[in-house]
């Protein structure tokens, strides 16, 4: 392999590298500013996801071998189809414990339309009070 | 070919170290100072991921290939360790309702 192939792939491996880091110190960020439990969400699991990818992308470039290769594909293909399902989880559990929305949240669409003994998702409203998914101010 | 060869190389590579280093740094902090327990559990979420970058970058550096299998265990069971605690937390909440 020639010279200038090589300084070419470190540079690609380094700004890999670093744009996944970057990613994974934005999920940081996110995890401690949001305000709540499902925006802190939002940030980590998108911002991780995306930095697993670009750090596993580094290693496939620097090693340039087909197993290392097979090997963090593999990985971002595990971490690109349960991150989101990880995700979804947390979210059912927050929002079934009763975990309090940003005050700034202007629709909970959710609202009323789980069962709250057989955690079922409804189309209609179960309960009558809260038919609108609008969040109130006196909550 | 190793990254850590030229100063340029060596600076990024110490750089993203330390930017992985703050952004577990910053998941411990809502980890230690989470309000209700989901919180947590996007914390560990949040510093698997960062064990799972740190060990790629780890294999870069050092030039060791074998280190990428420890990438793929260290995803397979934090995501079964996400998914017990989230389902933990929402069967816990189903019991105290009954």
């Amino acid at each position: 392999m020639n010279e200038s192939f090589s300084v070419v792939r470190e540079a690609v491996v380094l700004a890999l590298l670093f744009v996944g880091a970057l990613f994974l110190l934005l999920a940081g960020v996110g995890v401690v500013r949001m305000p709540d439990v499902f925006t802190r969400m939002s940030a980590a699991t998108k911002a991780a996801t995306l930095g697993t990818l670009c750090m596993l992308s580094a290693v496939a470039v620097y090693f340039n071998d087909f197993g290392v290769t097979v090997r963090s594909l593999l990985v971002i293909a595990f971490v690109f189809m349960t991150a989101p399902v990880a995700a979804h989880q947390i979210g059912r559990a927050a929002y079934f414990i009763g975990v309090e929305l940003w005050s700034g949240t202007r629709l909970d669409e959710l609202r009323g339309r789980y069962d709250a003994e057989t955690h079922v998702l409804n189309s209609h409203t179960t309960r009558d009070d809260s038919a609108s998914g609008e969040t109130h101010d006196t909550d | 070919m190793n990254l850590t060869d030229n100063w340029i190389g060596a600076t990024f590579v110490n750089l993203i170290y330390l930017m992985l280093m703050t952004a577990m740094l910053l998941a411990f902090v809502r980890l230690v100072y989470g309000k209700a327990a989901p919180d947590r559990v996007v914390a560990l979420d949040l510093i698997s991921a960062v064990v799972v970058a740190f060990t790629a970058l780890y294999a870069v550096v050092t030039d060791q290939r074998e280190l990428v299998d420890v990438a793929i265990g260290i995803a397979l069971i934090t995501f079964l360790g996400t998914i017990a605690f989230a389902r933990y937390i929402e069967r816990r909440a189903r019991n105290d309702e009954e």
